[in-house]
């Protein structure tokens, strides 16, 4: 089967918009949920991120007729609702077309997987052989919109979120954009597995037994070759009660209760569709310079099932990481990513 | 292959009683979740081994607009009070949830964006999500809806 590797990557957020400046951001333990709009004169902040990640992603990278685009997003422009057509196909072209992307664009809006399954779907049009590259961005921005929703569900924490710990109480929103180039050449870390698994359960809760989550790791460890040591998972970590417990359990249930995880929703807040590509990203750049990031917020464990969460950062000593991230409509997603090279 | 559609402006309720009858939860929904639920009825209603689990069916959402016009509603609610049963059907892919939940569906759900109908990207999509190991066929949907009263709605089933 064909490899398919991350070949550029992008970050646009509050924290920084260098790899490096989120990472020393991060080691430093600040937190940032949203972007200041001060200066800014254009049209949609949202699309102007999104393809300022882009455009760094593929800096120095030639795009050619057969380069795919995806965006990954939950909510687009919804701060223009009523105003304006929002459709996302209508951003998705206008950054692409900014871009110089040839092919025909498409969103993939999987509410907070939604990064985790566009990069899938970016693998899987590499091994289909349609496509040669395929740049996935993925972008959020807030509004009342979104933050008026999530009142509602009373899923806001009043305090930065603490995931995993004893006393979270909910979630914080955040903003960022974050792109990927997605080849089949050679590159630093390997995309080599990925899968998506609906609960069947509950359009806004998880399932009380981790089911989707649960399948969704048994899935991909199943491409871990034997020669490959697990660093740790990335976790979704929202820090609502009912999530957390419910990653613990998922967690447990394939057997990785001892394996070392992270949650870095305490430094971006949940960044929706931009999350899994920046979780991606930061736990890619953090893994290179041999860490796991400290799980900001974590203070005393707050679940039902041994996790190996901390609040410090530790060294990471393996080739792999899973990403895996849960969201409304019962769906559940992970990523399987090796570090290129040999071990 | 077996096609189903539901013809812009149809008696959602009046096909829904027809259909099923003993659902409530579909009176909940927002007319891109109703129509999703009903064509998944016509497709599936004849299955012989309906309402167990199963892992190896996907259900896969297209559409140019998605859930915009209960995000309209839901917008309409927050000058109000914001309606928390509006919100969690502001996702495209709730739909794809909701078509999981009454069938049992553990598998892959997902919803893609498209500028407008398009078979052909539609086709290539649905083959390269059924790269996943254990996905055997498809539930495609094409849904769009300008308003809450007028749509194209048309789904069938896809085998790997």
């Amino acid at each position: 089967m064909t490899k398919v590797f991350s070949i550029g990557t992008g970050l646009v957020t509050p924290l920084g918009s260098t790899v490096t400046s989120v990472l020393e951001a991060i080691r430093e333990g600040r937190s940032k949920q949203y972007f200041s709009r001060n200066g800014f004169t254009g049209h949609s902040f949202f699309e102007n991120i999104a393809l300022e990640a882009a455009q760094k992603a593929i800096s120095g990278i030639e795009i050619t007729p057969k380069t795919g685009f995806i965006l990954s997003t939950a909510k687009g422009n919804v701060e223009f609702i009523g105003r304006e057509d929002i459709s996302l196909a209508l951003s998705a072209r206008r950054i692409a077309d900014a871009l110089g992307v040839k092919t025909t664009p498409i969103v993939v809006s999987n509410a907070c997987i939604s990064g985790v399954a566009a990069m899938l779907q970016g693998m899987r049009m590499i091994r289909s052989g349609a496509f040669d590259k395929v740049i996935v961005v993925g972008a959020e921005v807030q509004s009342p919109f979104i933050e008026t929703g999530f009142d509602c569900l009373k899923a806001i924490s009043p305090e930065p979120c603490r995931p995993f710990d004893k006393d979270r109480q909910g979630l914080n929103l955040g903003e960022a954009a974050a792109a990927m180039v997605l080849c089949a050449d050679e590159g630093p870390w390997e995309i080599v597995d990925g899968v998506i698994r609906n609960d069947a359960n509950h359009i806004s809760g998880p399932s009380r037994t981790g089911e989707g989550s649960f399948k969704c790791l048994r899935y991909v460890l199943e491409s871990l070759a034997k020669e490959d040591r697990l660093s740790f998972v990335s976790v979704h970590g929202t820090a609502t009660p009912y999530n957390d417990e419910m990653e613990a359990i998922a967690l447990d249930r394939a057997g990785l209760s001892h394996v070392p995880v992270c949650a870095l929703k305490g430094y971006f807040g949940h960044t929706m569709g931009a999350a899994g590509l920046v979780e991606v990203i930061v736990c890619m750049g953090a893994h290179d310079m041999g860490f796991i990031p400290a799980s900001k917020g974590f203070g005393e464990l707050g679940v039902s099932r041994p996790v190996n969460i901390s609040a410090q950062e530790r060294p990471a000593s393996g080739n792999a990481i899973i990403k895996l991230l849960s969201g409304f409509g019962g769906v559940n997603g992970a990523l399987l990513l090796r570090k290129g090279g040999s071990l | 292959m077996k096609m189903v559609s539901i013809a812009s402006g149809t008696d959602l309720t009046a096909l829904y009683r027809k259909l099923v009858g003993n659902y409530p939860k579909f009176f909940k929904m927002d007319t891109l979740s109703k129509l999703g639920f009903l064509l998944a009825e016509m497709l599936v209603a004849d299955d012989s081994d309906r309402f167990t689990e199963r892992e190896d069916r996907a259900v896969l959402i297209f559409s140019r607009r998605g859930c915009l016009a209960n995000d309209l509603n839901y917008a309409k609610s927050m000058e109000d009070f914001p309606s928390p049963s509006l919100f969690v059907y502001t996702l495209p892919n709730t739909v794809a949830g909701e078509i999981a939940i009454r069938n049992k569906y553990q598998g892959e759900t997902g919803a893609f964006l498209l500028e407008g109908y398009d078979r052909p990207q539609i086709d290539e999509i649905v083959h390269q999500v059924f790269q996943d190991r254990i996905t055997r066929d498809a539930i495609v949907a094409w849904i769009d809806c300008p308003s809450e009263t007028e749509w194209t709605a048309q789904a069938w089933i896809v085998s790997k």
